[in-house]
């Protein structure tokens, strides 16, 4: 009974971290349709950035805020100077991903170095919570309660600001939204600076949990895809359900399967794209 | 100036030599070429550039200079890849004409590169663990002076059973080839000293969270036993810690799981972890007192595994070089001098077997506080210790090699 | 020049390479080749087809470990190994091809994606199959009609030859009207489809022919190495190829096998003289798509057209 209650703790907390990941990712996908490649590096250097950042500033979560800062202006300059100048070049923009998360990667290798960095989890947050003889990292919790948290402010950024309803419009349909005088340019540069700090900030406020280190970035970039798909494009709905989906396969997979670890978890991506391809809650295809 | 019998023997052998055998005394003038096959980007990058560091450290306090010749370094990086590994190794035998290599790091490139070595007939000292290429598939030219996958951890489960005293045992490790040998040899003597091994995991080698097997974890065992390389370990035993286990399962480490690379990110929580390895950077002895000395002043922390096992290397060269006067293009001549030496090295005193892995000194280490940093004290010494543990050579060969599933863990329970 | 003679001149060319250059060159530019036939494999799918696919070093990778698999487990000689493998990795393009054209663009990016990251899971769990990390070695060279490929200079003519014949098989494929209607389904698909043609049964039959040239780069992969590990089919393998055919030019011939060159050079020559090597390459490619979106290879076109119309 407490491995299980235990799994289930593990599943929540591993898919509220994901949801950070997913939740730029999506909103990028979505709206822009930019398979954005980086997301994952964006992630491993917020952490890295997290890192040198506690070092001034000691609070874990003014760190996850000013990061995530930095990260979004570091994605709002790739995307003005870089992905702008490529639109409509869906490859190009792949491949140009591709080629800047290389690039971060050196970059955190030159700067960070090669050893992992533990990211110091907040000293009230060290012990973990016993309940009814289960104990459960604490940390993990609070990560799942900012992950509810996040959720809500997105759908409420979403559904109840005009900025969200243009947003939404774009994702629906863009010559329209664009013909209707909404100022598509700008709401790009807004959205993909919004998920980049997501990611960023996920970084850092996952770094207790995974720590900072060089392939970071390739170990996360996949599971942000696949919850992606699974949830369906540019919905946060999708981004959050998919999550939790996700972080409950993973989890209990590898317990019940552990030869299959790899095959389960890119099974429903297969499944999902293969006979619902806009996802559980998405609103048009991939 | 007094007279030196010795140099006047080395001139004369010299002048000899020059007359009698032109080509070798051109040879003698020409620099030697050492290839250095390590990965410097990607996530084995930390290993790989120590290796770097510490083979350049004992070239720089030779002046470059071995055995009378001068030594050129040519520096590979595989990006942990196996077959760029073995790309590279191409590029340093075929353009830049090494004649010897140190390395490489990880099992999977010098398996690779096996095939290309005995073709090559290419000089190896290496330092990845792979079991075989010493064992039942052994590589004439291969000489390994750090350490088979469970040469270090089979003492170690000798001293959980006999000094420690533990009876029950779980083992976890990365799920490759190095995690299985190692966790098979510990099984093996843990078992054979009486101990029960009741839970064995594999993670594979990139989690991104080792919460769903912590989950999993028997809480009515003694201690747990982490095979992990590179960062899997630190990052195992703080999820570990955070799980509220510390304290109440002891934890005990193979020879990558808390090397001092790892160890100088770390705090309190580490303190009084166990390890067993065949190198410390507390080890008493002159050369290690200078060699760790000295890292640490040019890098600011202390050597581990993968910066000792190129200057351990680098030192069997050296005294292999003078016993042959320099002659590497020899190659015969270096394979049985080398295989044949025994030498004091940074790590200890050290010797090989006929197949070409090393015999030496490996330590039981424990983690303490001193200078203000997390060090790894030597607590007790197995000294001669050979790949083979206790167990006699042909029996040892006759058994398949050590992998997840053998020897069979008959007490694992469910 | 015509276009056939501009080939044959190249193909001279380097046919005289071994009694010019060192050994180490002489292997660099055969595994030019493997990487080109990968690349060029793959272009037929994502310059022709339209459809990106990431899972490339899927058909590399299983052509290569069924042919170690089945001379090592199976005893099996090169004649029988080589064309069974390259049947079996067939029959599966042809199921991967079945489920991944459920989806186009990027669906059909992560689809291919998934199903490439599935094998290479398999690759490296299913242990008593393919010694996982470990990877299979202790292969050999096939000797066709007895001739030994095991030097340096006779396996480069043997990959000269087998890239020679595959390129034009493809350019073949590529001029032919089939390949005619593969480039109006990637341009116009719903008029193609309006015309008449079955768009998804030109994109299948592409999909399972890109697969079979990719199986033979495979097998020319691991009579090469002489080794087999399941690195060769992560998502780099599969994104290295992608990359070198857009920035070489995904709509030509030509363009891949430039890409698939500049890669393998920026990685293994350029890589012993800039330590920075990794981040090097992520400039190159940022550069090229930057200023040559259309790839290298058109995009020294254009210069060259420019230039002459000055």
């Amino acid at each position: 009974m407490q491995y299980w209650i235990i799994q289930t703790l593990n599943s929540l907390a591993l898919g509220g971290l994901l949801f950070l990941l997913a939740a730029g990712f999506s909103l990028i996908f979505g709206l822009m349709r930019i398979a954005n490649l980086t997301h994952g590096s964006l992630y491993m250097l917020g952490a890295y950035v997290g890192v040198t950042i506690l070092k001034f500033v000691p609070n874990l979560w003014l760190a996850a805020l000013i990061g995530g800062a930095v990260i979004a202006v570091f994605g709002g300059l790739i995307e003005r100077f870089i992905l702008r100048a490529l639109a409509g070049n869906a490859l190009g923009q792949v491949l140009v991903t591709l080629g800047i998360s290389f690039i971060v990667a050196d970059f955190c290798l030159i700067v960070w170095g090669g050893d992992p960095i533990p990211v110091q989890t907040p000293l009230a947050l060290q012990q973990p919570l016993r309940i009814g003889g289960v104990a459960f990292p604490t940390y993990r919790l609070v990560v799942l309660a900012i992950a509810v948290v996040t959720a809500i402010v997105l759908y409420v950024l979403m559904e109840r600001t005009r900025i969200g309803a243009m947003i939404r419009a774009g994702v629906d349909d863009m010559p329209m939204a664009r013909a209707v005088g909404i100022p598509v340019s700008k709401l790009f540069t807004a959205v993909f600076c919004l998920g980049a700090g997501l990611a960023g900030a996920g970084g850092i406020i996952g770094g207790p949990i995974m720590s900072a280190y060089p392939g970071l970035d390739a170990d996360m970039l996949p599971l942000a895809l696949i919850v992606v798909i699974l949830g369906g494009i540019g919905s946060l709905l999708g981004a959050f359900v998919g999550s939790f989906v996700i972080g409950a396969i993973y989890t209990f997979g590898t317990a019940l399967l552990p030869d299959l670890a790899y095959v389960i978890l890119f099974l429903p991506m297969i499944v999902v794209i293969a006979f619902r391809p806009r996802g559980l809650f998405g609103r048009r295809t991939v | 100036m007094t007279f030196n019998r010795r140099r006047f023997i080395q001139a004369a052998g010299a002048g000899v030599s020059a007359s009698a055998f032109p080509s070798f005394a051109f040879a003698q003038s020409s620099p030697i070429r050492l290839g250095l096959m390590t990965v410097k980007t990607g996530p084995l990058a930390s290993g790989g550039i120590d290796m770097e560091r510490a083979l350049v450290q004992y070239l720089k306090e030779r002046d470059y200079m071995m055995a009378g010749r001068k030594v050129e370094l040519f520096v590979g990086d595989s990006g942990g890849v196996p077959a760029q590994s073995r790309t590279k190794l191409q590029e340093l035998v075929e353009r830049d004409k090494i004649q010897i290599m140190i390395g490489p790091l990880d099992t999977a490139s010098a398996l690779a590169s096996d095939d290309y070595i005995r073709s090559q007939q290419l000089l190896t000292l290496s330092v990845a663990a792979a079991e075989d290429m010493t064992q039942r598939k052994p590589n004439p030219w291969f000489t390994r002076g750090t350490s088979t996958s469970s040469q270090s951890a089979q003492p170690l489960a000798d001293y959980c059973a006999k000094t420690l005293k533990f009876k029950r045992m779980i083992t976890i490790a990365d799920d490759i080839a190095y995690g299985h040998e190692m966790c098979a040899g510990f099984q093996r003597v843990f078992e054979d000293a009486g101990g029960k091994i009741v839970q064995k995991l594999f993670p594979p080698l990139t989690v991104p969270d080792y919460g769903t097997y912590i989950a999993q974890l028997k809480t009515n065992v003694d201690a747990i036993f982490l095979g992990f390389a590179g960062s899997n370990g630190f990052r195992f035993f703080r999820q570990f810690n955070e799980y509220g286990l510390r304290g109440k399962i002891a934890v005990v480490g193979g020879m990558t799981a808390f090397d001092e690379a790892v160890l100088r990110n770390m705090g309190d929580e580490a303190l009084g972890i166990i390890t067993s390895c065949w190198y410390s950077a507390e080890i008493e002895n002159a050369i290690n007192k200078r060699f760790a000395a000295n890292f640490r002043v040019d890098w600011g922390y202390d050597p581990g595994f993968y910066a000792a096992a190129t200057y351990v290397e680098a030192t069997v060269l050296d005294a292999t070089l003078q016993k042959i006067h320099g002659k590497i293009e020899d190659k015969q001549a270096f394979m049985k001098t080398v295989r044949a030496i025994k030498v004091d090295t940074a790590r200890g005193p050290v010797r090989f077997d006929h197949l070409g892995n090393v015999i030496g000194n490996v330590y039981i280490r424990k983690v303490e506080r001193k200078d203000g940093r997390l060090v790894n004290t030597v607590i007790y010494t197995y000294p001669d210790v050979s790949q083979f543990w206790t167990y006699k050579e042909q029996e040892f060969l006759k058994n398949p090699v050590y992998s997840r599933d053998w020897p069979p863990a008959k007490n694992l329970e469910s | 020049m015509t276009k056939w003679a501009r080939w044959i001149v190249l193909a001279a060319g380097l046919a005289a390479l071994p009694w010019v250059a060192g050994e180490y060159y002489v292997n660099l530019t055969s595994q030019i080749f493997i990487a080109a036939i990968f690349a060029a494999s793959l272009n037929l799918l994502v310059g022709y087809g339209g459809l990106p696919s990431l899972g490339h070093a899927s058909w590399l990778g299983l052509a290569a470990y069924l042919s170690a698999w089945m001379s090592l487990k199976l005893g099996l000689g090169h004649w029988a190994t080589a064309p069974a493998a390259l049947l079996a990795t067939t029959l599966v393009a042809c199921a991967f091809g079945w489920i991944s054209l459920r989806a186009t663009g990027l669906g059909f990016l992560m689809i291919t994606l998934a199903l490439s990251q599935v094998l290479w899971g398999t690759a490296y769990r299913w242990v008593s199959v393919t010694d996982g990390d470990n990877g299979l070695r202790g292969l050999t060279r096939p000797a066709p009609f007895g001739w030994s490929l095991d030097s340096a200079a006779s396996f480069y003519y043997f990959a000269l030859a087998v890239t020679v014949v595959a390129i034009f098989l493809m350019a073949m494929f590529v001029a032919s009207p089939f390949g005619a209607a593969l480039r109006g389904t990637r341009d116009q698909p719903r008029r193609m489809s309006a015309l008449g043609h079955d768009v998804w049964t030109i994109r299948w039959v592409t999909f399972v022919y890109s697969g079979f040239w990719g199986a033979v780069s495979g097998l020319l992969f691991v009579y090469y190495n002489k080794y087999i590990h399941p690195a060769s089919l992560s998502i780099t393998s599969s994104a290295e190829a992608l990359l070198g055919v857009i920035a070489g030019g995904s709509g030509t011939l030509a363009g891949p096998i430039v890409g698939a060159a500049i890669i393998m050079l920026l990685k293994n020559y350029v890589s012993a003289y800039v330590e920075r090597w990794n981040m090097l390459m992520g400039f190159v490619f940022v550069l090229i798509v930057i200023f040559v979106p259309e790839g290298v290879v058109p995009g020294a076109r254009r210069l060259w057209a420019r230039w002459r119309a000055r």
